[in-house]
């Protein structure tokens, strides 16, 4: 069952009428293979147009889509030997954010991101991707593991932010995300970031401080949600259209202003259209954009970092 | 002095916001009324209930350093309005808002003094202009003040409030965070004391960067001190908060500031743990 965004009704009527016909077709008395042609190929315009020029909002709406690659999706496609490591050591194990050792196209690294669920009892074992205190102290715990065994880092971002809650609070959330940016930051090896969804704030930024970051094409990557923007500013949520806009939120706005490195092309109708084909175009850029630091030793890698971050917005 | 202090006879717009020495203030701790004379000269926390009231760089500056002598450190000038952001104001008014109400160029200062003879760089964040939030000015602003520290190799001390994110400048003022634990490390890996003087209120991106990486972090009394705002923790879990969270004393309690300090001890405070922290001689008593 797809889930279709709102701004993809005609799509939506076009395949019901396709599927309509495969069903109506039964024994093949009327030849429909034309006609389903037809369709398809307008479905196919459809999409093009739809999404060659999707509005920040609708941008939004696609990379919080249900169906869009998640984590596990990205790890079972694009690594080996994959060992999820639990725990922070502290307190307790968060599945919001899930990451450890393993081969990425056959080069040991190591890979965390966050992780949102994919149905009601997944996503809540996930908490919908808003991590606690003990989540990015278990980011602070694999980088710093990386760092020990030349492994560089691999983050997948896709959180809407991290949790407010009562316990996270008490357990230091500020201090967690504050010290997993730190972690970001001290780290003597490579690190790639992908943007893939959503990159809410600074749960997003506490596993976003790379060397390279990347997006794919219709992520987004904001400090406050529009929403949230929308009733601080606007005082009244119904304005997060605007607020998306306002906000320069996307990968091509982003990208212009300098503060990331790399477009990832999605495939037509978007990531969630085809998960496996946008998954191999961002194996392929973080590929090359790991390749872009083979060889650099721990101190320029820091300073690459460093500098890279300083330089923004000057 | 810094440029707008410079250039302030020419500033049409900057119309200096005083309070005539007669006038009664309710505090917000008691509602009690105070002669807000009698207020400013308790360093601005109520003689009653011993509320902190917020206040902004040039009395902040005043309290801290030794005989209240101190010089302003130029901030740097950032791209204004780089988003051209507009809402149901245009972000350019609302600075100008700020800078009238103010007179202060951003909602950061830096200055350069002693505390109790120990030479320091000294960061106060305003939250007066517009909430203390954080964009590529008050980056800027708290890097040159930690560049600064670096260069005459002295403590630095940040005094931190704020709102949250300068919105209006989208994921930039977001990479402050980063930014500014770039110089935090560089602090640590320099051997410099970085003390955080964490005041109401210090929310959001603030909180979850320098605000929580000092080596000594010291609260004002009453201070809101959390990363999720108040009214989206009760949207989420749909609960009332528990009395006194997000509050100093809370997270003296859990662990997250090492003490929390009257504002009329706090000089002193800062004054021994930077002789300590330094390694100065001890003072004779
Ligand atoms: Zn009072």
């Amino acid at each position: 069952m797809i889930t279709y965004l709102e701004f993809e009704k005609p799509v939506a009527e076009l395949e019901t009428r396709i599927k309509e016909l495969k069903a109506s077709a039964g024994e093949g008395a009327v030849n429909i293979d034309a006609e389903v042609k037809k369709l398809e190929a307008k479905v196919e315009a459809q999409l093009k147009a739809i999404y060659a020029k999707l509005t920040p909002w609708q941008k939004t709406q696609v990379a919080r889509h249900p169906a869009r690659p998640h984590l596990k999706d990205i790890t079972a496609a694009l690594m080996t030997d994959f060992t999820p490591l639990a725990g922070d050591r502290k307190f307790g194990e968060d599945c919001a954010i899930i990451g450890g050792p393993g081969r990425f196209r056959g080069r040991p690294v190591m890979v965390m991101g966050h992780e949102k669920g994919s149905d009601t009892a997944s996503r809540l074992k996930h908490n919908f991707g808003m991590a606690k205190p003990e989540g990015y102290r278990k980011a602070v715990r694999l980088m710093e593991m990386a760092d020990r065994f030349g492994l560089p880092v691999i983050s997948f971002v896709d959180t809407s932010g991290a949790f407010p809650g009562i316990h996270a609070e008490e357990r230091g959330q500020a201090e967690a995300i504050a010290r997993s940016t730190e972690a970001c930051l001290k780290l003597g090896t490579p690190m790639v970031a992908a943007i893939v969804g959503e990159g809410g704030s600074g749960g997003a930024v506490a596993l976003a401080t790379a060397n390279r970051i990347i997006m794919l094409e219709h992520s987004v990557y904001a400090v406050i949600s529009p929403e949230g923007c929308a009733s601080i500013l606007w005082r009244t949520s119904d304005k997060a259209a605007d607020a998306a806009a306002a906000m320069k939120q996307t990968a091509q706005d982003l990208k212009a202003l300098n503060l990331i490195d790399v477009i990832v092309p999605e495939p037509v109708g978007g990531a969630h259209r085809s998960p496996q084909a946008a998954i191999k175009m961002l194996g392929d850029a973080v590929e090359t954009q790991l390749a872009t630091m083979d060889g650099m030793g721990t101190d320029a890698v820091r300073d690459d970092r460093r500098a890279k971050f300083l330089a923004m917005g000057r | 002095m810094s440029w707008l202090e410079r250039i302030r006879p020419a500033l049409s717009f900057l119309t200096k916001k005083e309070t005539p020495d007669n006038l009664w203030t309710k505090c917000r701790g008691c509602g009690q009324m105070n002669f807000h004379r009698e207020l400013v000269d308790n360093m601005n926390v109520c003689p009653r209930c011993e509320f902190h009231e917020r206040i902004g760089p040039k009395e902040r500056f005043q309290q801290i350093f030794d005989g209240g002598k101190y010089e302003r450190l130029g901030i740097p000038s950032v791209t204004e309005d780089p988003l051209k952001f507009r809402d149901q104001k245009k972000y350019t008014d609302r600075i100008k808002a700020a800078r009238g109400a103010t007179g202060e160029p951003e909602a950061f200062a830096v200055a350069e003094g002693q505390i109790g003879d120990i030479s320091a760089i000294v960061g106060v964040q305003n939250f007066a202009y517009m909430g203390g939030s954080m964009g590529m000015g008050v980056g800027e602003a708290f890097i040159a003040g930690a560049e600064a520290a670096l260069d005459s190799r002295v403590p630095y001390v940040v005094f931190t409030a704020a709102g949250g994110a300068r919105m209006q400048e989208g994921l930039l003022s977001l990479m402050q965070m980063p930014r500014a634990t770039v110089l935090t490390s560089l602090l640590r890996e320099a051997g410099l004391p970085y003390i955080v003087v964490i005041t109401d209120p210090t929310t959001g991106g603030v909180t979850a960067s320098y605000a929580m990486l000092g080596d000594v972090h010291i609260a004002e009394p009453g201070a809101l001190i959390g990363f999720a705002g108040q009214r989206v923790i009760e949207q989420t879990i749909r609960e009332k908060l528990p009395e006194g969270f997000q509050r100093a004393e809370y997270l003296h309690e859990h662990g997250m500031v090492d003490m929390v300090v009257h504002r009329k001890r706090l000089k002193a405070q800062l004054g021994s743990l930077l002789g300590v922290l330094t390694n100065a001689p001890a003072k004779a008593a």
